[in-house]
């Protein structure tokens, strides 16, 4: 593993490194592809077809109360950012994506006919930070009861915003 | 894509129904959806529309039921709730909805400061505890580029194979007892207790340890812990022969796993699926070997694959996982350098005890560590361990103050779910148990 990233890192050419048409960063040593919100289903697609045989993880991140963070020239920062972790199990290689979502219209393409893996992680991500997943089969909150309003995971929604609550006690919402 | 109008239910659905997360009926269901609920992977070519009068059209509506297992089923490991449509004995359909133990630990995360975080991520997968700690502190080091001591490194890599140990003599207890192996229930319980008192030894708790913490652990091990490590061992190899001889090689044991709950190689990759659930389909992929993460390179063990993706592979290979983790524990015995267990780091280690009465320095640093913490450079890292339900990976961003930005925790029981439908689609009511059984969920990990 050692001997791949130290051959890979040799051979890079100078920046503006690009995979697929979106840029590359390094983050602690790992590759971070930032594709722009209308390129994204495409680069997903082309990084599938290039062995990133699974997707392991699709998570959000809400920067509202520290928009500074490590971007490609050029990409404009938005409030949040969907971070999707892929692996390749033939070239034993990881690949992280992430995509800038703005809040104005918080919705991006679903990885859902590409990997039907990322289904129920998109949902947790529409659940905790209301993005939605365009061409998701069935985007309805996970962990949160389905009456929820809010979500949870914003850096706007306070905690401890919801009191404790009991079967007696008038609703606070 | 639009959702078809939901038609409306009548009074007695409207009255128990908890809203769209459920199962709904057929025609109330996107064709999509469907489709994933009846097991089917879906990848398909561009512009193939699915056509909802495709499929099932032998399933008549009023032939099946929709029925609730969970989530309070003693079989479904805490608070999954399952919804299966029926025909008679068989399940056409199924959905897993999760969230009853939700607790917002991903929020949590975001007010404890780091020195607090591994009590907080100890309790997400809590049959675990040590592989999240540690998922959580070699996140945090790496963002601090602060290097742990090779022993820390040591002693994290034997506590986590005896976790994985106790892990896995768990899932033999409740797969026994799910499958009405009661005895086994008793064997895996008191086997695993072996485990959880040298955890109890070392760190002071059974589960929940927050004894790996960010710049290495919370203490020495305590002395002795040679002999009791490898009596452990001793004591677990030749029980796990006996259990072979219960339910490996038993007709009924077999009758009920063998065959059941089949997913193949392309449905389990295709579904995010890692760990056993991964292997048992017959793909060699294991973190500690494919991607090796701390000594893992320098010790010698085997990746136990199945064959059929059955529940009885899942079975066979954690009953071997184990005896390739008392051969790494053995191992790291003989490799487990002397020196320190934790970075000698004033500002990311509180100083000993003893320094605080004689040193003034000692008594500030330890001040300003609990009170203010230690701050963590901005910049964000994803970090994954195979724990022992498979990938465990932590996602951080940290923004340059004491406390973690954001923290996700990808939680393998939470992706691994997924596969619960294509497993169950054809199958009988009474292997949904075996086959819940067999993906060892943990729901403490899946909600968080």
């Amino acid at each position: 593993m050692s001997d791949q990233e130290t051959d890979t890192e040799v051979t890079e050419p100078a920046p503006p490194e690009l995979v697929h048409g979106a840029p590359v960063t390094r983050s602690a040593g790992q590759e971070v592809v930032h594709p722009d919100r209308a390129a994204y289903p495409g680069v997903m697609e082309a990084l599938r077809d290039d062995g990133f045989n699974m997707c392991v993880d699709v998570c959000a991140v809400d920067y509202l109360t520290r928009p500074a963070r490590q971007l490609p020239d050029g990409m404009v920062a938005e409030r949040f950012e969907v971070v999707v972790n892929l692996v390749s199990h033939a070239a034993r290689r990881r690949l992280r994506v992430r995509v800038q979502v703005p809040e104005s219209d918080p919705e991006v393409a679903s990885l859902f006919p590409l990997y039907p893996g990322s289904e129920a992680m998109e949902r947790e991500a529409f659940d905790l930070f209301g993005i939605r997943f365009s061409g998701h089969p069935d985007l309805t909150r996970i962990l949160m009861p389905e009456d929820w309003e809010g979500h949870p995971l914003r850096k706007d929604y306070a905690v401890g915003r919801v009191p404790v609550q009991f079967k007696a006690a008038p609703a606070s919402r | 894509m639009t959702r078809p109008p939901v038609t409306a239910p009548d009074a007695a659905t409207a009255a128990t129904s908890e809203g769209a997360q459920e199962l709904h009926r057929r025609a109330a269901t996107h064709p999509v959806e469907l489709l994933r609920e009846e097991g089917g992977v879906l990848r398909l070519p561009e512009g193939l529309v699915l056509d909802p009068g495709d499929m099932n059209v032998e399933v008549a509506e009023d032939e099946t039921m929709i029925i609730n297992m969970g989530p309070q089923h003693p079989s479904t490991h805490g608070v999954l709730r399952l919804m299966l449509e029926l025909d008679g004995e068989t399940v056409l359909r199924s959905k897993p909805v999760v969230g009853y133990l939700h607790t917002g630990m991903e929020k949590t995360q975001e007010e404890l400061m780091y020195i607090q975080g591994s009590t907080n991520v100890t309790r997400m997968d809590y049959l675990a505890n040590f592989f999240n700690e540690t998922v959580f502190s070699v996140a945090v080091e790496t963002l601090l580029e602060v290097e742990v001591p090779e022993r820390a490194t040591w002693i994290r890599m034997l506590l986590m194979e005896l976790n994985r140990l106790s892990s896995h003599l768990l899932f033999m207890a409740t797969n026994g007892m799910d499958l009405g192996a009661v005895s086994m229930m008793l064997y895996g319980w008191r086997e695993r207790e072996l485990v959880l008192s040298f955890f109890e030894a070392t760190t002071g708790l059974r589960m929940n340890c927050n004894y790996v913490r960010p710049g290495g652990v919370a203490a020495d091990l305590p002395d002795g812990w040679r002999p009791q490590v490898l009596s452990i061992c001793e004591a677990i190899l030749p029980r796990l022969d006996e259990y072979d001889t219960l339910l490996t090689g038993q007709p009924i044991f077999q009758e009920r796993t063998q065959g059941v709950g089949v997913i193949t190689q392309e449905a389990a990759l295709a579904l995010s699926a890692t760990g056993p659930v991964l292997r048992s389909t017959g793909i060699s992929w294991d973190l500690r070997r494919d991607m090796p993460y701390m000594f893992y390179d320098q010790v010698e063990f085997d990746v136990v694959v199945g064959t059929y993706g059955d529940a009885f592979d899942r079975y066979a290979i954690r009953l071997n996982e184990m005896r390739e983790s008392i051969r790494l524990i053995r191992q790291i015995v003989d490799l487990m350098p002397g020196g320190d267990y934790r970075v000698q780091d004033k500002k990311v280690t509180p100083p000993p005890r003893a320094r605080i009465d004689e040193s003034m320095e000692a008594l500030i640093h330890h001040f300003k560590l609990f009170t203010e913490g230690f701050k963590v450079p901005a910049g964000e890292t994803y970090v994954a361990v195979e724990s022992p339900r498979g990938e465990l990976g932590g996602y951080l961003v940290a923004d340059g103050s004491a406390k973690p930005y954001r923290f996700h925790m990808r939680d393998p029981s939470f992706a691994n779910l997924q596969s619960l439908p294509v497993m169950l689609r054809g199958g009988f009511v009474a292997d949904a148990v075996a086959v819940i059984s067999s993906i060892d969920p943990v729901m403490g990990g899946v909600d968080r």
